[in-house]
């Protein structure tokens, strides 16, 4: 019986993850973080439901759809809700990601509804018997195509020009701007990767969930948690805190009780900050004067 | 530009005459010629559905009322308010209502905090209210020696009671489990399953609880089963309630689930999938192919007046549309009985109704100065989605 809730906490921890991933790969070239990766979940999910289920697209066009427009979305909250305040120096785009997150989620109140949706799968339908417990499809997929979006990003910062350049950025953005990379075009695309692996854990989540305009609140927050707990500097780190995330909140229900899950993981990643300060698998960041 | 106002100026004094005027010769008429009954209810936000059903109920009845000849004379007029689900905001719409608007008789809306938020307030004003969904215990038992508040509703005190017996009586339940919602609803329903069970003599394999925002309730019901649990007992939304079948679904574990009355609202069959129908939940009323003749004409008339709704399907929540119904019909009979909208007397008069044909029942008599609820065990049915619509377990 334990399977089928270590599976599923894996699953919602390598979601966890993809979103945390989210919230590094912008902090690593910016020092700056979209607080409503969680929207962008929801946004995900929303697009992906609209496009496929409400208005019949085939699955193969509705979800490159939705992630054009969700790595649109990243774009436009980098341009007018980042740039602007942190190119002046001002921490003010903490508060501006916060309040568009708001926002998003009350758009999709009022365009999408008020009351969840179910996104219908033939994935998440379709079960195999895993050690005595039956899993869907879905379910073992997620935590494989999260390893493999994380692994992909790993190989792309390691072996690519693209990766080069961000590299160049995350060392040193005035030397890498002086060598002829444009540091702004580099940031904004980090955003629209975020934002897609956030809609890419949306739609992913949605059948085995169901999709409404609030269910990327506590999920953003808890990455954002994941994040930390991870070290947010280190991909590696961030995505094995998600995972770690996950099953510590499937074992702790299973042995303690739900009344206990929120209370013990949020005390665990206290815990774990205090004896860790930059993290599980992060290092220290010098600073050189 | 002075040519263009000086004309204009000179009209000021008449223009301002001629408003006077018209309020008041306006006001007064309106204030005077008609009885108003105001509802504070969750008109937008998630639960915007119960006030849409609330306000359908109220207004076939206040259009049967007026169709009679109104109340003492006069009709009778809705004035409704949007509390969001919010206690703070319904306080203070109950008091605008109450004070400016100098209603009759308040109704209130699906959330418990919210009544409970407006139950000091009506006592102390001496304004009856009529409660036609919020089932907290505590609403009605308020503790106050002048007692203004009346229900047409479940109470969770009575539902615990019934979910408890159900299992018994259909699954021969011997040790549930509980999955509650994490919210001061829950936590009133397990204190009444708690009573309903240790008055029985009765184990219970755990009590865990659900979030609206859990993805997954595969370790929650895990925990209960490796405890022994032979019926799941069920108190939450819309939402958490759908993710609960779809968890039992995975796991593949056939365990009966007796719920109060969450899943009615919203999409639970489309939520749920095609096990939705393994719930079987609690409702005071709902609408089917074989109504009784009050519940024909009802449905006649919210066919007419509304006309999206089509099939059974889309009386959705019927529990919201019949309680506000009857509330509304007996709250015209109490202030008939009053002979007028003063608070004390339309309070006496819900006590002097000898009987009340309703909707839901013959209420012989509706209220007693010790019961100021009127539904008890005996007028709920078990219920379950078939096809998208509620219907009766046992028709």
């Amino acid at each position: 019986m334990i399977t089928a809730a270590l599976i599923s906490g894996l699953g919602l921890g390598s979601m966890y993850a993809l979103l945390a991933l989210g919230f590094h790969i912008t902090y690593v070239v910016s020092r700056t973080v979209n607080f409503a990766q969680g929207s962008a979940m929801m946004v995900g999910a929303v697009l992906g439901y609209s496009f496929h289920i409400t208005w019949g697209w085939p699955i193969w066009l509705a979800v490159p759809m939705t992630l054009t427009l969700c790595a649109v979305y990243g774009l436009a909250v980098e341009r007018f809700l980042v740039r602007p305040f942190s190119s002046r120096g001002s921490e003010a785009w903490l508060m501006a990601t916060v309040a568009a997150g708001i926002l998003v989620d009350n758009l999709a109140m009022f365009t999408f509804g008020k009351e969840p949706r179910q996104f219908t799968s033939e994935l998440a339908n379709t079960g195999v018997t895993l050690l005595g417990a039956n899993i869907s499809v879905l379910q073992m997929l997620i935590p494989v195509i999260g390893a493999a979006i994380a692994l992909a990003l790993l190989l792309v910062r390691r072996y690519t020009r693209l990766g080069k350049v961000l590299e160049a950025c995350v060392q040193n953005p005035q030397a890498a701007m002086l060598m002829g990379i444009r540091v702004n075009r580099v940031v904004a695309i980090a955003f629209a990767v975020s934002a897609v692996f956030a809609a890419i854990a949306g739609m992913l989540i949605a059948p085995l969930f169901n999709v409404s305009a609030e269910m990327g609140t506590l999920f953003g927050l808890k990455a954002f948690a994941v994040a930390i707990l991870g070290g947010i500097s280190s991909a590696s780190g961030v995505f094995l805190a998600g995972l770690l995330f996950g099953l510590v909140e499937a074992l702790v229900t299973i042995y303690f009780g739900s009344a206990f899950t929120q209370i013990f993981t949020f005390g665990l990643v206290i815990l774990a900050l205090a004896l860790r300060p930059n993290g599980l698998f992060g290092s220290k960041t010098l600073v050189k004067v | 530009m002075k040519k263009v106002l000086t004309p204009l100026r000179r009209l000021w004094p008449q223009a301002a005459v001629v408003t006077a005027l018209s309020f008041m010769v306006l006001s007064p008429v309106q204030a005077a010629d008609t009885i108003k009954i105001g509802l504070v209810a969750a008109l937008s936000g998630q639960s915007a559905k119960s006030g849409e059903a609330l306000t359908r109920g109220l207004t076939i009845a206040i259009d049967e009322i007026n169709a009679a000849g109104g109340i003492l004379g006069q009709p009778v007029e809705l004035i409704r308010r949007d509390d969001e689900s919010n206690p703070a905001k319904g306080m203070l719409a109950a008091r605008e209502l109450v004070q400016r608007e100098k209603v009759a008789v308040l109704f209130g809306g699906l959330d418990t905090p919210v009544s409970l938020a407006i139950v000091p307030l009506v006592n102390q004003m001496k304004v009856p209210f009529m409660g036609p969904w919020a089932a907290g215990t505590s609403i009605t038992q308020n503790g106050a020696k002048d007692n203004y508040v009346f229900r047409v509703s479940a109470m969770d005190e009575i539902v615990d009671e019934a979910l408890v017996q159900y299992g018994i009586d259909e699954y021969g339940m011997s040790k549930p489990g509980m999955l509650l919602i994490n919210n001061p609803w829950g936590e009133s329903n397990e204190k009444g399953f708690r009573h309903a069970l240790e008055s029985r003599d009765m184990q219970w394999a755990g009590i865990e609880r659900i979030e609206s925002s859990d993805l997954d309730v595969i370790p929650q019901l895990t925990r209960l089963k490796n405890a022994g649990a032979d019926t799941l007992l069920m108190v939450g939304n819309v939402g958490p309630s759908a993710q609960v079948v779809k968890s039992l679904d995975r796991m593949e574990w056939d365990v009966p689930v007796v719920s109060h009355w969450g899943p009615a609202g919203g999409r639970f069959s489309e939520l749920a999938g095609p096990n939705a129908s393994r719930v079987h939940f609690i409702q005071t009323y709902v609408f089917t192919d074989n109504n009784s003749a009050k519940g024909d004409q009802v449905l006649a008339a919210l066919k007419a007046k509304y006309p999206e709704i089509k099939t059974l399907a889309d009386i959705t929540p019927a529990v919201g549309i019949a309680n506000a119904y009857d509330g509304m019909h007996l709250a015209a009979l109490a202030i008939e009985k009053a002979g007028s909208t003063d608070g004390t007397a339309v309070r006496d008069g819900f006590y002097a109704i000898d009987e009340y044909k309703g909707l839901i029942k013959d209420y012989k008599p509706a209220f007693t100065p010790e019961q100021h609820d009127a539904l008890g065990p005996k007028d709920y049915i078990f219920t379950h989605f078939v096809d998208g619509s509620i219907v009766p377990v046992k028709p």
